[in-house]
């Protein structure tokens, strides 16, 4: 396999990772410290690496990842980065899913305690979903030389994919990392399914996966990750964690160094130096920090005729002309020639996952680690994550809890035999909580690499007098970087303790949050993108609209015409023109989206009673009447007409972007406090469609459609419904008006839309308007829109309408809020008009309105009230607008400034009711 | 995310789910005979304890229902979930 880096190209191996091909390339320099530029290299093999991260720019590309956890493929091309990713320009054109998995248990980490544990779940015959990140199951296993039941560690894992395989109920999911563990056993994971494939991906399959999944219990069995020692000049690329060397040299067949020093404070760094030693790397040094070690380990090391120097540390590090260790200094005083220096100064418990969950964690003398204490959910912890070390251990910490969650999930279990396990050497001799070595050039002693922090960072923190973890995180920045803490977070506490002389309990970790790795927002969205991002909602009338060159606008999700440009129109010419058109002659507009509720019941009338400011229940059978509802707070939260069509059927509409809060609010009212009412309430708004007819001219083609309805004025007077056929279509017609002129609005099921439109447009000449111009008109009327004259802190007497509010009814909802104190108050602000003074200006919507001449540079400027909507107006042929101003009904006459973005309009405060005050046009 | 119990359709996540505040607090018999004070209350002011909670809950993406869940405001354990109109189970 070929890939390229920086535009050279390398070989690479199957199996290999991108890091490990560079490793056995020779490449060394790969990095540098995103401050100090010094060069920097591996540092791990897996997700602890904080040191080389790549641009991807083969395949679907991606700006910044770890090269430990890039699979190479032939024809894989990145390139090196300096600490910082790069987005690229274009859009990402893969496909990202979304699967839901629910389970009896989840079981994170395939190591050999995750897997013993989805065995002893599985064989119990519960539902059984097991994750793990790497591309074949074994976790640190893949690096080992340990005999496992008899068999070589790769295949007893071999055997116990299959053993698992064989169960039907059980799932095993790799190349997928859990990244989030939430509330009731909710967790989150990203399964990468075509990154590795190269060229090879099927185009078909979504390159990434998010699980959501919902688990009876969960088995954390997610390892732990090597923990380094801070010294002096400990950046240089040639020092690597002591685990990831011996992976590099026994998972990947590539030589991390031909001439180590092995540094650690447990007897886990020994086993590092016997299995390098072992992978033909001349161990020149072992050095430890311990007076004691585990004798096994040293008798190891003695027949390879390695000694090992105790009591010893790491002074500092020498480099070659390109910055690559070339020797180490050590205590004792000595150089000692190497280019790979093998750290290990324990194993950091991976309680990420344990922690988001709500878990607490303690710091383990005896593991030198702070590991799982209480859980706050169904978590089992099994393995290296508890602090165990043994391999046999490991095994039998698996094999339990898979048991326990099982049992906990229901099922009878038997627990299977541990493995045996030969090969192993015991760990015997304590492991030292040990952190950083002491030294002079503290700008040296870096502890996050990827934020280029040092002990002379944190000591600059705990020198400003901070002392909590957190605030010294924030401070220094260390734990922040994308390794989010793996490399740094614990060392930091170590050597924060330190220097304060404190324990490790008394400072704890900072706080675990998801992710736990990166994950893109190209995969949250899914398939959730671009058209599909939200539903559009277009009425069955939406087509003719598009082909006779409306202008659109999105109301809530709905699309609905905006205005009807004719060609080489500009938009305030094409509402000027559909204006005039309702005013004077005859207009139609689609308003189908109008929210449509049908309630049915013998107590419908009842019901309205208590939720409208007005009586209902009196409303004759084909009447229609307009009703304000307010909260029990007394704010006006929608309006519209209700028309009553038989004894026990009644059609209410709603403010078109709330129809479906407003039946939640009578269904609110019905199931919680008044279920001993009988009404039904269902949403129509899809079923009916409606063509609004305004215009003085409007009456003459409405008779000319329908020839049997008598249009009289007395026939078919204001406020009532009729039945009758539009050009042949059965339809019901209401003479309402949103407009204050004559007006119809004819509705028709949905399916008969478009026929009983374009008949009326065909009707004569008719003109298409659109919500603009249906704004114009009714703002010349003051009639407010809920939501955009209101804005949930105006009562139905702010908006001028106290006449709408019963006086009559023993109670309604928002009846009491009325006589409160601030609801009584005469200088709220209240609905007014303004028209500028210059007769021309429109001001903005959302202007503020001030004194007249006030000084706009000299705060504070009192703020008098607010512009809610601002039209130029056709019928008074200057601008206008409505607003809410404070005391505005005894202001009519004022002259105040209207502000937007530090320009001064002068207006005047008029009635809100400009045009035809009388209301004497809605006859026709 | 939460995983609710609906009385009518059995546990979902909490995403099908919207949220209506304590339970518990009925509209006034005869608002007018409330004075100032406790209608005040009975507007604004809700219980928010640390601790154990009964609260309304809607099955929006569902069957559309009302109901109450008792739940933990620190573990967000959930210990009932019971139709309105009936009282507090006696748990937890
Ligand atoms: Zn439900």
């Amino acid at each position: 396999m070929r890939i390229t880096v920086d535009g050279v190209q390398l070989a690479a191996r199957p199996g290999d990772t991108l890091a490990s091909a560079l490793l056995r390339a020779g490449r060394r320099v790969l990095s540098q410290g995103i401050y100090t530029g010094r060069p920097r290299g591996l540092v791990s093999a897996g997700v602890e690496e904080s040191n080389v991260f790549v641009q991807v720019l083969s395949g679907s590309g991606e700006p910044m990842v770890r090269a430990t956890e890039i699979e190479a493929y032939d024809g894989l091309r990145v390139r090196t980065l300096a600490g910082k990713g790069l987005l690229p320009d274009e859009p990402d054109e893969a496909r990202y899913d979304k699967t839901f998995a629910h389970t009896d248990v989840l079981v994170v980490g395939g190591g050999p305690a995750g897997l013993m544990a989805a065995l002893a779940a599985g064989e119990s015959g519960a539902r059984v979903l097991l994750i793990d990140d790497q591309p074949r199951l074994g976790g640190r296993l893949l690096a080992s030389r340990a005999i496992v039941d008899g068999l070589a560690v790769h295949d007893w894992v071999s055997s116990m994919r299959d053993r698992l395989q064989a169960l039907p109920e059980v799932t095993v999911t790799s190349r997928t990392a859990v990244v989030g563990y939430y509330d009731h056993n909710y967790l989150v994971a990203v399964e990468r399914r075509t990154d590795h494939l190269g060229s090879a991906a099927p185009a078909t399959m979504a390159r990434h996966r998010l699980w959501n999944i919902r688990a009876g219990q969960v088995v954390l069995a997610t390892g732990a990750h090597e923990r380094s020692i801070a010294f002096a000049d400990n950046d240089r690329p040639g020092i690597m964690l002591a685990h990831s060397a011996t992976a590099y040299a026994w998972r990947y067949g590539c030589r991390p160094g031909r001439r180590a020093v092995v540094f650690g404070a447990h007897d886990g760094a020994l086993a590092a130096a016997v299995e390098l030693a072992d992978a033909g790397v001349e161990v020149a040094a072992v050095l430890d920090v311990r007076d004691v070690v585990g004798a096994d380990f040293a008798a190891a090391l003695a027949r390879r005729g390695i000694s090992v120097q105790t009591g010893a540390t790491v002074s500092g590090t020498l480099a070659d002309d390109d910055g690559v260790l070339r020797a180490v200094l050590t205590s004792a005083g000595e150089t000692v020639a190497a280019d790979l220096l093998a750290v290990s100064g324990g194993w950091n418990p991976a309680v990420e996952l344990f922690s988001q969950s709500g878990g607490r964690t303690f710091w383990s003398e005896a593991a030198a680690g702070f590991v799982p204490d209480t859980a706050a959910q169904p978590t089992h912890c099994a393995g290296v994550l508890t602090g165990a070390v043994s391999l046999a251990r490991v095994l039998s910490e698996g094999a339990g809890a898979g048991a326990e969650a099982a049992r906990a999930a229901g099922l009878d279990v038997t627990e299977p035999a541990t493995p045996s396990v030969e090969g192993e050497l015991r760990e015997e001799a304590a492991p030292a909580a040990y952190f950083c070595v002491d030294s002079a050039a503290e700008e040296t002693v870096f502890v996050d690499l990827q934020r280029d922090a040092t002990l002379h960072d944190i000591r600059r923190a705990v020198g400003a007098g901070l002392t909590s973890v957190e605030h010294i995180k924030r401070y220094t920045t260390i734990g922040t970087a994308a390794d989010q803490g793996r490399g740094s977070g614990v060392l930091a506490v170590g050597v924060l303790a330190q220097l304060s002389g404190r324990s490790m309990a008394e400072i704890g970790t900072t706080t675990y949050r998801p992710p736990y790795t990166p994950i893109s927002f190209a995969l949250l969205a899914g398939r959730d993108r671009g058209r599909l991002a939200d539903p559009e909602r277009v009425t069955a009338i939406h087509d003719w609209h598009v082909e006779h060159g409306a202008v659109f606008e999105d109301v809530g999700q709905w699309k609905r015409p905006w205005f009807f440009p004719r060609p080489a129109e500009s938009m305030d010419e094409a509402v000027r023109r559909e204006c005039a058109a309702a005013r004077t002659g005859v207009a139609m507009m689609d308003a189908s989206t109008l929210g449509t509720i049908e309630l049915q019941g013998a107590d419908v009338g009842l019901l309205l009673d208590r939720l409208y400011t007005n009586v209902f229940s009196s409303l004759k059978i084909g009447s229609v009447r307009y009703g304000v509802m307010c909260g029990p707070d007394g704010m006006v939260i929608d309006d519209g007409t209700t028309a009553r069509l038989a004894e026990d059927r009644w059609l209410m509409s709603t403010t078109t972007g709330n129809a479906a809060k407003i039946l939640e609010w009578l269904e609110e009212w019905l199931q919680t406090e008044w279920p001993d009412l009988d009404v039904r309430c269902t949403s129509v708004t899809d079923q009916w469609s409606t063509v609004v007819l305004v215009g003085p001219r409007s009456r003459d083609t409405l008779e000319e459609l329908a020839p049997e309805l008598d249009c009289s004025v007395e026939g078919f007077p204001f406020m009532t419904v009729r039945q009758a056929a539009v050009a042949g279509i059965p339809a019901r017609i209401m003479r309402v008006s949103f407009s204050g002129e004559l007006a119809y609005e004819i509705t028709v099921a949905s399916w008969y839309a478009l026929a009983v439109w374009e008949a009326v447009f065909a009707a004569g000449e008719i003109t298409p308007y659109g919500t603009e111009t249906m704004h114009v008109l009714r703002a010349e009327k003051g009639y407010p829109i809920v939501g955009q004259d209101t804005d949930g802190t105006v009562t139905p007497q702010d908006l001028g309408m106290g006449w709408i509010v019963s006086k009559k009814k023993p109670d309604f909802v928002g009846k009491r809020s009325f006589a409160r104190a601030d609801t009584s108050r005469s200088d709220r602000r209240q609905l007014v008009g303004v028209v500028p003074v210059d007769g021309r200006s429109r001001v903005a919507e959302g202007a503020q309105l001030v004194s007249h001449g006030a000084v706009l540079t000299q705060p504070p400027v009192a703020m008098h009230g607010h512009v809610t909507s601002s039209y130029h107006s056709v019928a008074l042929g200057t601008p206008f607008a409505l607003a809410l101003l404070d005391a505005g009904a005894s202001r009519h006459g004022e002259v105040l400034d209207a502000v937007d973005d530090g320009h001064a309009t002068a207006v005047q405060v008029v009635s809100p009711v400009p045009y035809d005050p009388d209301g004497v046009r809605r006859d026709g | 995310m939460l995983r609710i119990p609906c009385p009518w359709c059995g546990p979902r996540d909490e995403t099908e789910f919207c949220y209506g505040g304590q339970a518990h607090v009925p509209y006034p018999a005869d608002p007018s005979t409330v004075d100032d004070a406790d209608w005040a209350g009975y507007l604004f002011f809700r219980d928010n304890p640390k601790g154990w909670f009964a609260e309304r809950w809607m099955h929006r993406a569902g069957c559309q229902r009302w109901f109450n869940v008792v739940r933990h405001t620190v573990t967000y354990e959930i210990s009932a979930s019971y139709p309105p109109g009936t009282s507090r189970p006696d748990v937890a």
